[in-house]
C-alpha cells in the first residue's frame, strides 16, 4: 500500500507542521472515541455503580456472566437479529426496485427521487412520535384502517406498539421507511457507475433483460450492495430512538434492544459497570459485521 | 441508444407514482393534521381527510409556543450543529490532507488509528463518554453536546480520499514559490476543495442533527435541548394534543427540509460518496 501512495505524497514537510495539521483532529478522536472506548472495556471487568457504597473492585467476567442470566439483555439480543432477519431482505430488495425504478430515462424522475430520499433528513425521534399516531389503536389509526382496505375489512384493529407479536414488525416498518432512500442513493450511485456499453454487449449478444440484470447489473452492484446490506445489519444492532420512544422496549420486552438495555441498565439505574459490558459486547457484534464486509470485499479484490 | 425502461412508461409512472403516495403519506398525515383541530386528528386519521386538507387553521403552531420555548429548542440545535459541522471542517479537513499529502513520521499510524476508530460505532462508546463527563463534571451546556462529534473519523476519511484524488500540480506550484503548508492549504487547495467540503458538512448535518441518545444522557433540562429531544419530551407533556404535536413536527423539520430540496443535489452526491468508495 505505502508504495502506491508514495508517489502522491510530494512534501517533506517538517514533521511538526503535519501534526500541526492533523494534531486537533488526532486528539480529538483520542479524548472523545478512545478513551470512552477504553474506558468501557476497563469498567465492564469493575463492580462501579452509582451511588452504591462498595468499594471499587475488580469483578473479573461477572459482569458479562450476569447480563446474559439476569436481565433482558439475551431477548434484547434476540430482538436485534429479528430486526435484522427482517429488515435486512426487505429494506435492500425495496431499495434495490426504487433505485431501478429511478435508473430510467424518464420525465419527472427526479420528483420520485426526491419523495424517496425525504425521510432520510427526518430525525428519529420525529418519526417515531409521527408513527405512534400512524399505530393509534382502534378502527380510527391510519395504519388500521390502510390494512382493513387492503384485506377488504377482513382486518381487525390492533393496538400495534402494545402486541407481544407486532410491536417490533411495526418498529421495523418505520425504520425501513426513514432507511431506505439512503439505500437507494447508494445503490442508484452504483447503477449509474455500470458502463453502458456492458449492457450494449449483453443485448448484441442476445441477452434478454432478465439476463442482462443477472449478468450486467447485479455483478456491477456487488460493493455497493454489500456496503448497503452491512450498513444495514449494524444499523438493526443500533436500534434504540424508536425503543425509547415508542415503547419502553415492552410489552414485556418484547421491543427491547441491545443498546436500549445498555441504557436503561447503565444510565437509568446508574449500573454503569454493566451498561459498560454491554456497550463492549454490542460493539463486538458491529465489528463482526465490519470484519466479515472487509473481507468480501477485499475476496473481490483479489479476482 | 438503448432505454433502459423496464416497463412500460404508463405502467411505471402509475407503480411508481402509487409507491410515492403510500410512501409519502406519513409527511402528508403529519402536515394536514398540523392544521386542523385538535379534537379531528385521531378521528380523522382513517379517512380521507387524514391526507387532503379541508380546515387549515394556526391554531396548534399558536398552542405550540404557549406550552413550550419552540424557539428555543430550535436555537439550541442550530448553535449545537453549527459547532459540530464548522469545527469539524476546521479541524477534519487539514487532517485529511495531511495524511493524503504530506510525508511524516507517525502518518501511517495515525492513518491506520483513524480507519480502525471509523469501526466504533457511538452507541460502544455513549455510556462511557457519559461516565466521563460526568466525572469532569461536564454537562448541561451546548459543548458537551457538539465537542465529542467535531474530530470525526469519517469526515477525515472522506477528506483524505478526496485529497489523495485531487491533482497536484496546483499545489506543486505553490510549494516551488515557497508557499508554506498552512498557507497552500488555505489559500490552493481549500478552494478547491469546495465539493468535499459540501459532502463531508451534509453528511456530518445529516448523522447529527436528529442525535437523540446523546442529548438525552447529558442534558437536564429544556435550555440547551436540541430539537430531537424537545419533540421527544414534548410528545409526552400532559394534555396529550396531537395537533400541537404534529405542528412542533412540521416546523421541526422545514428548516432542515428547505435546505435538503435547495441543495438536493449535493445531499444525493454526499450520501453517495459515503457508499461508492
Amino acid at each position: 500500500m505505502s508504495g502506491r501512495f508514495r508517489k502522491y505524497l510530494h512534501v517533506n514537510a517538517s514533521d511538526a507542521a503535519a501534526w500541526g495539521m492533523a494534531g486537533p483532529a488526532l486528539a480529538g478522536i483520542c479524548i472523545f472515541i478512545l478513551t470512552p472506548f477504553l474506558l468501557a472495556v476497563f469498567l465492564s471487568f469493575t463492580n462501579l455503580a452509582l451511588g452504591s457504597p462498595l468499594p471499587l473492585e475488580f469483578v473479573g467476567f461477572r459482569q458479562y456472566r450476569v447480563i446474559f442470566t439476569d436481565t433482558g439483555f439475551s431477548r434484547a439480543l434476540l430482538n436485534n437479529l429479528l430486526f435484522l432477519t427482517g429488515i435486512v431482505p426487505t429494506q435492500t430488495l425495496l431499495a434495490l426496485m426504487l433505485a431501478l425504478m429511478l435508473n430510467q430515462r424518464l420525465k419527472g424522475i427526479a420528483i420520485y427521487r426526491t419523495l424517496f430520499f425525504m425521510p432520510v433528513v427526518f430525525p428519529m425521534s420525529l418519526i417515531a412520535v409521527i408513527w405512534t399516531l400512524i399505530y393509534a389503536p382502534g378502527p380510527d389509526g391510519l395504519m388500521n384502517t390502510f390494512l382493513g382496505i387492503v384485506t377488504f375489512g377482513a382486518w381487525e384493529p390492533r393496538d400495534f406498539t402494545n402486541h407481544p407479536h407486532l410491536a417490533l414488525p411495526a418498529i421495523m416498518l418505520l425504520s425501513v421507511w426513514q432507511g431506505v432512500g439512503f439505500q437507494m442513493v447508494v445503490l442508484l450511485a452504483g447503477l449509474q457507475g455500470i458502463p453502458e456499453n456492458l449492457y450494449e454487449a449483453a443485448a448484441i449478444d442476445g441477452a434478454g433483460r432478465w439476463s442482462r440484470f443477472v449478468h450486467v447489473t447485479l455483478p456491477g452492484l456487488r460493493n455497493p450492495l454489500i456496503f448497503v446490506i452491512i450498513i444495514t445489519s449494524i444499523l438493526s444492532f443500533r436500534v434504540f430512538d424508536q425503543v425509547r420512544i415508542m415503547t419502553r422496549g415492552g410489552p414485556r420486552n418484547a421491543t427491547t434492544t441491545v443498546v436500549f438495555e445498555a441504557v436503561r441498565v447503565g444510565f437509568d439505574r446508574g449500573q454503569v459497570a454493566m451498561g459498560a459490558a454491554m456497550s463492549v459486547i454490542f460493539f463486538l457484534i458491529v465489528l463482526l459485521i465490519t470484519v466479515i464486509q472487509r473481507r468480501l470485499l477485499k475476496q473481490e479484490g483479489v479476482q | 441508444m438503448e432505454k433502459r425502461a423496464v416497463i412500460p412508461s404508463f405502467a411505471n409512472y402509475f407503480i411508481m407514482g402509487l409507491l410515492a403516495f403510500v410512501y409519502v403519506t406519513p409527511v402528508l398525515f403529519m402536515i394536514v393534521g398540523s392544521f386542523k383541530p385538535d379534537m379531528l386528528v385521531l378521528p380523522e386519521a382513517g379517512t380521507w381527510r387524514g391526507i387532503f386538507p379541508v380546515t387549515v387553521s394556526l391554531e396548534n403552531y399558536v398552542s405550540v409556543f404557549e406550552r413550550v420555548a419552540f424557539e428555543r429548542f430550535m436555537f439550541n440545535s442550530a448553535i449545537i450543529n453549527g459547532l459540530i459541522v464548522g469545527l469539524g471542517l476546521l479541524v477534519n479537513a487539514p487532517a485529511g490532507y495531511a495524511l493524503a499529502r504530506l510525508r511524516w513520521r507517525g502518518r501511517q499510524v495515525a492513518l491506520g488509528f483513524v480507519l480502525t476508530l471509523m469501526v466504533i460505532p457511538f452507541e460502544a462508546i455513549a455510556l462511557p463518554l457519559f461516565y466521563q463527563v460526568t466525572v469532569m463534571g461536564w454537562r448541561d451546556d451546548y459543548l458537551v453536546q457538539a465537542f465529542p462529534f467535531v474530530a470525526f473519523p469519517l469526515s477525515i476519511y472522506l477528506f483524505y480520499s478526496f485529497f489523495l484524488s485531487m491533482p497536484k500540480e496546483l499545489e506543486e506550484a505553490a510549494y516551488i514559490d515557497g508557499a508554506g503548508i498552512f498557507r497552500t492549504f488555505f489559500t490552493i487547495v481549500v478552494p478547491n476543495a469546495k465539493p468535499a467540503f459540501a459532502s463531508v458538512a451534509i453528511v456530518t448535518l445529516l448523522m447529527f442533527w436528529g442525535m437523540y441518545l446523546w442529548p438525552l444522557l447529558v442534558t437536564a433540562g429544556p435550555s440547551v435541548r436540541p430539537l430531537p429531544l424537545g419533540i421527544a419530551t414534548f410528545y409526552t407533556l400532559p394534555p396529550l394534543q396531537w395537533g400541537d404535536i404534529l405542528a412542533f413536527g412540521v416546523m421541526m423539520v422545514m428548516p432542515v427540509l428547505v435546505v435538503f430540496l435547495i441543495f438536493q443535489r449535493w445531499f444525493v452526491q454526499g450520501v453517495a460518496s459515503t457508499g461508492v468508495k
